[in-house]
């Protein structure tokens, strides 16, 4: 089987974010970079099937600045076979954009299933997965958190999660795009083996510009600002705990007036 | 000013809150509402949405479309959305809305604007405001291009009867859902009879401090009284003692509730990141420095497991005499 992932690399979700003075972006100097965390849950999904089934390949697909190479080496040390940078400099972008310009890369590989993540946590679009496979005409499941090949290796019974801890299961077959949620599996660690061995892999860069067409931005982001700050509120006192909960479920009731 | 579509979500015969809530903005935008329902036997859903502003229901209905599809959902709606001319089209950022929305998109080749959680309208064209990373940032979406699609975050607008009184016309349509692929063939019921996390109007979570599982029976009882569901943080879902489906946060879910109740939860930025939109926040940690003190409205400073069966007690007694 040939399975892609489709990896993104985002800014840590420890960073402080600061907005550009033209308020059309963020600050990006000093920022660290990982991995998307549930595109890390696609990779290992695809490195688990990879082991099922003798003879597969797993190509990963990273569209953005030389910076993410990095995040490509990342997934050939966990035990990917190859990557494809999609550089993406002068590319005007959006979901749309990004999807179209993937769409258009992943076409020519042939794949037999591609994995994502459910949502890039910079943008929290989830977007890109479900336009992917429009754009490529196969079939979709979102937010999978658990995967059986069929015994045939010609599609897959997944899992789907939705609200209020119910599942939706669904029969789908090869190719598809399916998007991981946490919960799927738990990603390895890159040996250091597996480090060394990334280096030598195959990683092709191709340019996001060739592969957009004369296709434009649907949506632009405007007037990027930071959301409302929470003050501190009151610390309730009170003798007792009693009096404590007391004095809060009346504040509740009378100052908020939520219930 | 142009056609609203709204696709509303229903579920065991009644709409979901969040269709009345996108009714209601909707309204208010100026222009005419419509709103459609997918799926099958349609005709006994209660869809009272006059009252709202809503001057069209359509029931897209097929006995294939009985349980969510994809494709076929996505294959309906575009016939509607292009037979209506809709220039607006809205819906919920729920399961079902995150992953029809960037399908019907690209199907409709235009933009949308995910998990919003205001609109306006602005010389004529829909302006979404939505966090980013996480909801460190805020900004505004623009569109290029005739339909404009949007999904938004429930508990993001108040539900009002604008027009009371006032039916909604309601059109039954058989539609035709083409081949479909990724087949739903079953649905696994989770426990939970209360609204999903993403939905909730209260949420009481649990941290680290919750210790086990069984604890969580402490946040359960107030949750009974309170109506509310329990959510979790992810130190407390990593320990064992609730589900990943009840985590809140950057890895967990998205939440949107009146109010939130903290407990024994110090306030990482990853959850806050989940839950930072709560309408009213209350920590209680035995921690005065607690960093979620400093960004929650209310703050009791002691040990949850006196506070919460505290606060069960009086709210059972406020409650009854109500
Ligand atoms: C990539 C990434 C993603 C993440 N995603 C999430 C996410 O989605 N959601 C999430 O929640 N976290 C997430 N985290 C983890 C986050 O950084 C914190 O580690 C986590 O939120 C801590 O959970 P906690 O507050 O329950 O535990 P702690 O930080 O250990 O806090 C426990 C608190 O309980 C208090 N306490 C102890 N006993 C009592 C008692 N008896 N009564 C009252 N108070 C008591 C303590 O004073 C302390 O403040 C993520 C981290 C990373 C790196
Ligand atoms: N620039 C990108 N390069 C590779 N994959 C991407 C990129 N952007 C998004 N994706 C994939 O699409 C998923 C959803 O992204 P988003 O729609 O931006 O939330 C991510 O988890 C990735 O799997």
């Amino acid at each position: 089987m040939k399975i892609g992932v489709l990896l993104k690399q985002v800014p840590d979700t420890e960073t402080k974010i600061r907005i550009r003075s033209d308020s059309k972006g963020i600050e990006t100097d000093g920022i660290k970079y990982i991995l998307n965390p549930y595109d890390e849950f696609a990779v290992e999904e695809a490195l688990k099937v990879k082991e099922k089934v003798a003879g597969s390949e797993v190509v990963i697909f990273s569209m953005g600045p030389a910076r993410v190479v990095e995040a490509i080496r990342t997934a050939l040390a966990m035990g990917a076979d190859r990557g494809i940078h999609v550089e993406d400099t002068g590319l005007v972008s959006d979901s749309y954009i990004a999807a179209t310009v993937l769409a258009n890369t992943v076409r020519q590989e042939n794949l037999n299933l591609l994995l994502c993540g459910k949502k890039a946590i910079d943008d929290d679009a989830s977007q890109v997965v479900a336009m992917v496979a429009e754009f490529l005409n196969w079939p979709q499941v979102n937010i999978i958190e658990k995967l059986e090949l069929n015994p045939d290796g010609q599609g897959a019974v997944v899992h789907r999660r939705v609200g209020g801890g119910t599942q939706e299961v669904y029969d789908v077959g090869f190719p598809c795009v399916l998007s991981c949620e946490k919960g799927l599996n738990s990603p390895r660690y890159a040996s250091l083996p597996g480090i060394m061995k990334a280096k030598t892999k195959p990683l092709a860069v191709l340019k996001a510009t060739d592969l957009v067409g004369d296709n434009k931005i649907k949506t632009e982001f405007v007037n990027w600002r930071l959301p409302p700050e929470r003050k501190a509120g009151k610390i309730i006192q009170g003798e007792t705990v009693e009096a404590k909960a007391k004095e809060l479920v009346r504040l509740l009731r009378e100052e908020a007036k939520v219930l | 000013m142009t056609n609203i579509l709204i696709v509303a979500e229903h579920q065991g015969g009644l709409l979901k809150k969040t269709a009345l809530e996108l009714a209601t903005k909707a309204a208010s935008l100026g222009g005419e509402v419509e709103v459609a329902l997918v799926g099958n036997n349609l005709t006994k859903v209660d869809k009272e949405l006059g009252a709202y502003g809503v001057k069209k229901v359509f029931l897209l209905s097929n006995p294939n479309l009985e349980r969510y599809n994809t494709e076929g959902f996505a294959k309906v709606l575009t016939e509607l959305i292009q037979e209506r001319k809709s220039g607006i089209v809205l819906g919920a950022a729920s399961p079902l809305g995150l992953d029809l929305f960037p399908r019907l998109a690209a199907r409709l080749k235009v933009g949308l604007a995910t998990d919003c959680t205001e609109l306006r309208i602005d010389g004529g064209q829909l302006v979404a405001t939505r966090p980013l990373y996480a909801g460190k940032v805020i900004a505004d979406v623009i569109f290029s291009g005739t339909i404009q699609l949007a999904t938004t975050r429930p508990n993001s607008f108040a539900i009002k009867e604008t027009t009371p009184g006032s039916k909604a016309e309601v059109i039954v349509k058989q539609v035709d859902p083409g081949s479909l692929r990724a087949v739903m063939k079953d649905q696994v019921k989770g426990k939970s009879e209360k609204p999903d996390l993403t939905e909730a109007e209260i949420i009481i979570s649990g941290g680290r401090a919750m210790g086990n599982a069984e604890n969580f029976k402490v946040l359960n009882e107030l949750a009974e009284v309170l109506g509310a569901t329990v959510g979790a943080s992810r130190a407390a879902v990593d320990s064992g003692y609730a589900p990943h489906d009840m985590q809140v946060g950057q890895t967990g879910k998205t939440v949107n509730p009146k109010l939130y109740i903290a407990c024994g939860i110090s306030g990482a930025i990853q959850h806050l990141a989940g839950m930072r939109t709560s309408k009213v926040i209350v920590a209680i940690n035995k921690d005065p420095e607690a960093p979620l003190f400093s960004k929650a409205d209310y703050g009791i400073v002691d040990d949850l497991f006196k506070v919460v069966p505290a606060l069960t007690q009086e709210f059972k007694k406020v409650l009854s005499e109500t």
